[in-house]
């Protein structure tokens, strides 16, 4: 399979050997042949869709961009990367910076940009370094700055270095960001195509998204819209990690069936075990049961499909010994530490549901816990200003709701609290999940907090399996 | 804004990286992540007063910066262990034993998260994914250096090698 991205060129990072394989001859091409107009009609009829998880049309995108002049207009490159599992971007600033470079060119072209920002996550110390030397080198050769290859389009392009905040990721905060405010995201609308960075029209791309631009207008967007499935084309560079003999990163076709990508790329499961979960797209995204993984295709569609999706593609693999129950904590934890704090649901909920979570972990976890986990959830979800909350929520919900029995069986307390609730609510879902201890006397935690010993009465029993 | 009183933190050489900071934003304050970056570099750190300096370097609210400076992780707000290891225990490393990692490091340095030996040497952090999950366990050390496919050996060889270094 022909790679787009990850070519397999030594060197290819040197800004030498890319032009003289073929690099930057895209940027001569919509520079000396093309209007800013066809090289985003071209985008959009390739079908690109942004590889930064919300896998919106790239064309489409840009489109939005207001046409005159009057304002300055700002790109901003999303090199962020902080969604546990993922660690793709790093591939490309490492094997291919330039291409990046000519994508983030080009669409500036296309844009009538006049500066572009590379915003990278702070703790990728050394892969700043290279895109600084990489930015350096392409203005020496006078493919960035003033009058490129002797047309009349000028443009800058910067490195921002962030400084440890996941949140920054999320466009609108990457904006305050690169403001030099706190990382807080906006509210929308006003989307950044009209109010942007600094109130200029702006637009946000993920890095992957970009170096996939050069070789759509070297090739044609027919070429590209061709290549894996059809309404979400082109390649991914799926990030595997977690319990495989062969982690790393693959750049395969959309659409490759998850069980190629682990079983023929990665190695198979480690130490020859069988798999329980698998999350497909980065740590927010809802996880795969052994079933569903054993069928899907690796696309945006075919997750959406069953209720998860393709997100950053970053692929964690647990097998058949994993805690899910801890795995789920860890997560919460990483969303409770990296919540804003500007929302409400978000800054509490995400803090309510680790702490139930850790209880649960304790063994002190009570058989209603697992319905407030997903009432938290839900709370959660479609409520805050940005996606950090849904994303925190989603892994919650779905673990939660797919692999119930692992949580049940940390819960020891037989002692539930339910029936007394049951009493003045009617019946709940949960009831299904109750198991009433034998014992006539249960301790129960009555509605004012006070600790109240009560009898179980016979009606109550019937829920009991 | 009135400057304040007392010795700058940044001599001549540099601050002509300041102003090439400033020239790359259209507004002085987004040069404010770029400098706190600078202070670290060169002082460990970023004590109040260095913000303050920051502040009145770009002509910005002394709060805004002290806002700022607190709400990013990788700013350190006091002084660190010479050797500030920052181990992943996020999920990726996680399945693949980075507590036994991070627990190991913690015993054998008999510090915990966010302490510091008392010699000053190291300090250790439990921090968030770092995008090496393919090459889990992992840790970073002072925000720099990647140590990747970390085993308990490799570890102590590590430590040792830093103890050494000084
Ligand atoms: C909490 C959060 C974190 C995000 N982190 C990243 C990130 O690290 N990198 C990225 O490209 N997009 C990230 N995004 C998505 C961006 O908001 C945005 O959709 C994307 O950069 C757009 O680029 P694309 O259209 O090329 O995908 C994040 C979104 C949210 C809600
Ligand atoms: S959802 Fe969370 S991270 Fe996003 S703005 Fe609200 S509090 Fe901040
Ligand atoms: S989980 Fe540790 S580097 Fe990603």
């Amino acid at each position: 399979m022909e790679k787009i991205i990850l070519k397999d060129i030594p060197d290819l990072d040197k800004i030498d050997v890319y032009i003289s394989n073929g690099g930057y001859s895209a940027l001569k091409k919509v520079l000396t042949g093309m209007k800013p107009d066809e090289v985003i009609a071209e985008v959009k009829n390739s079908g690109l869709r942004g590889r930064g998880g919300a896998c919106f049309s790239t064309g489409m995108k840009w489109s939005f961009m207001p046409k005159g002049n009057e304002k300055p207009k700002f790109l901003c490159c999303n090199g962020d990367e902080s969604e546990p599992g993922s660690f793709k971007d790093r591939e490309i600033f490492e094997k291919n910076p330039h291409q990046f470079i000519e994508g983030s060119l080009i669409a500036a072209y296309a844009m009538g940009i006049q500066a572009v920002y590379v915003y990278i996550r702070g703790e990728y110390w050394k892969w700043i370094n290279i895109m600084e030397e990489c930015v350096a080198d392409a203005y020496k050769k006078g493919l960035i700055g003033k009058n490129i290859l002797g047309s009349d389009f000028s443009v800058e392009m910067y490195v921002h270095k962030g400084a440890g905040a996941y949140i920054c990721g999320e466009e609108s905060s990457l904006m305050n960001s690169l403001e030099g405010k706190r990382g807080y995201p906006r509210v929308k609308p006003p989307f950044p195509a009209s109010v942007g960075v600094w109130g200029n029209p702006t637009t946000i791309n993920n890095i992957e998204t970009l170096a996939n631009i050069s070789e759509i207008i070297n090739k044609g967007s027919e070429w590209f819209s061709k290549i894996g499935d059809p309404k979400h084309p082109g390649t991914l560079l799926y990030g595997v990690s977690g319990h495989v003999n062969k982690p790393g990163v693959y750049e395969l076709p959309t659409g490759t069936p998850l069980m190629t990508i682990i079983n023929d790329y990665c190695g198979g499961i480690k130490d020859g075990k069988d798999f329980k979960m698998i999350i497909p797209g980065g740590s927010s995204m809802p996880p795969l049961t052994k079933e569903e993984s054993l069928t899907m295709k690796m696309d945006a569609e075919s997750l959406k499909a069953v209720g998860s999706a393709i997100g950053t593609a970053g692929i964690i693999v647990m097998d058949e010994d994993t805690d899910i129950v801890h795995v789920l904590q860890r997560i919460t934890k990483f969303y409770y530490h990296e919540s804003c704090g500007q929302c409400t649901p978000c800054r509490e909920g995400c803090g309510w549901m680790l702490k139930v979570l850790d209880r649960i972990m304790d063994g002190t976890g009570r058989h209603s816990d697992l319905d407030l986990l997903i009432s938290v959830a839900e709370n959660i979800e479609g409520n805050t200003i940005c996606a950090l909350g849904d994303a925190a929520a989603w892994p919650v919900k779905w673990t939660i709701r797919k692999f119930r029995k692992e949580f049940e069986a940390k819960i020891k307390d037989e002692n539930i609290e339910l029936p007394v609730l049951n009493k003045v609510h009617g019946l709940r879902k949960s009831d299904e999940y109750v198991s009433i201890d034998t014992n006539e006397n249960i301790l129960v935690e009555s509605l004012i907090g006070k600790v109240q010993e009560i009898t179980v009465d016979e009606n109550l029993k019937r829920y009991s399996s | 804004m009135k400057t304040q009183e007392y010795t700058p933190l940044f001599d001549e050489s540099e601050m002509q990286t300041v102003k090439m900071h400033i020239s790359k934003y259209p507004k002085p304050m987004a040069a404010v992540m770029p400098l706190l970056w600078m202070i670290q570099e060169k002082y460990g750190w970023i004590s109040v007063d260095a913000m303050r300096y920051v502040g009145d370097l770009l002509s910005i609210p002394h709060d805004h910066v002290l806002g700022v400076a607190t709400f990013y992780s990788m700013y350190f707000k006091k002084p660190m262990g010479k050797f500030h290891l920052q181990i992943c225990t996020n999920v990726s490393c996680m399945l693949c034993d980075g507590y036994k990692i991070f627990n190991h490091i913690s015993d054998k340095l008999g510090i915990k998260n966010k302490e510091i030996t008392p010699d000053g040497m190291f300090s250790i952090e439990e921090v968030e994914c770092l995008g090496s999950c393919a090459t889990a366990p992992m840790l970073q050390i002072n925000n720099k250096e990647f140590h990747e496919n970390l085993t308990i050996e490799k570890t102590d060889e590590l430590l040792a090698k830093l103890r050494n270094s000084n």
